[in-house]
């Protein structure tokens, strides 16, 4: 049996961060062009403060990266960066998999006196 | 035999693989030392490896290559860093080119290696970071049927790249 801790919590994030129509709305921005966090602040109705936090949401469920620039805080979209991440760390892992079945096969051969 | 966790961080580019084998921590830590036994098993079975160099001690290199169903070579090295027998493994991991040389510009990983005792099983963990997307990709590529002739292309590309610098 298969426990993948690491992805269920990544997935709690993600619907955690996308549950918010306000979190929803930075996201569809900065996917489209970067935005500072200033400039983010500009469209909604709260405080710099308050859309830091969102954005910082964002940034944990691995939606938007965030980066200094000068005195700005650039943010982005990276669903796709992630997502090929999580393809290729799937691949991998079934590499891996089919090397610890062959190791398997090879140990059940015998008692290992086979050097 | 089983795997029974995984780990994957696509944001650290992380992955860890925790696996039970139904035989003792001495018999599995030989899978590791015996270049037979590791020939048998690192490679897709149409790309088996082959071991050229295989030197199991800290410091010690290794120089590999995959032959594929129509003859041609893909091939890898590995810069043993740590071996503390029979528990714990680590190497550097890289592509070399037709001399065995390290492809510098493809990047390398860190695998470690540890074997424990549960009951009479063992249980093998094995942690890799990848640097960025693109030698996680590599890798992977490396390291599947299907991909290993895509990452052949790469390390020929590069290498015509240097010729013509």
């Amino acid at each position: 049996m298969v426990v993948n801790q690491q992805s269920e919590d990544d997935v709690d994030r993600l619907f955690r961060a996308l549950a918010d129509a306000t979190r929803r709305d930075i996201v569809t921005r900065v996917l489209v062009a970067e935005f500072s966090v200033s400039g983010l602040a500009e469209h909604y109705a709260m405080s710099f403060a308050a859309v830091q936090k969102h954005v910082a949401v964002l940034e944990r469920a691995h939606l938007v990266t965030k980066e200094k620039r000068g005195r700005e805080q650039i943010v982005r979209g990276r669903v796709d960066g992630v997502q090929r991440a999580r393809r290729l760390l799937d691949d991998y892992e079934g590499i891996w998999r089919r090397r610890v079945d062959r190791i398997g096969d090879i140990l059940a051969e015998g008692a290992g006196d086979d050097d | 035999m089983t795997v029974i966790s995984s780990e994957k961080d696509a944001e650290a580019l992380h992955f860890r693989l925790v696996a039970e084998f139904d035989a003792g921590v001495e018999r599995v830590w030989r899978i590791w030392v015996d270049r037979t036994q590791l020939q048998r098993w690192w490679g897709p079975p149409m790309w088996p490896a082959t071991f050229e160099t295989y030197e199991f001690e800290e410091g010690g290199r290794a120089a590999y290559f995959m032959t594929g169903p129509d003859g041609e070579k893909a091939r890898g090295w590995w810069r043993i860093t740590a071996v503390v027998p029979p528990r714990l493994l680590t190497f550097v991991d890289g592509f070399a080119d037709e001399h065995g040389d390290p492809v510098p510009d493809m990047g390398e990983t860190t695998a470690t290696v540890t074997l424990e005792d549960v009951g009479g099983r063992t249980r093998m963990t094995m942690t890799t970071s990848f640097r960025s997307l693109e030698q996680l990709e590599q890798m992977v590529e490396m390291g599947m049927e299907e991909g290993v002739r895509a990452a052949l292309g790469q390390v020929d590309a590069l290498l015509a790249e240097d010729a013509s610098a």
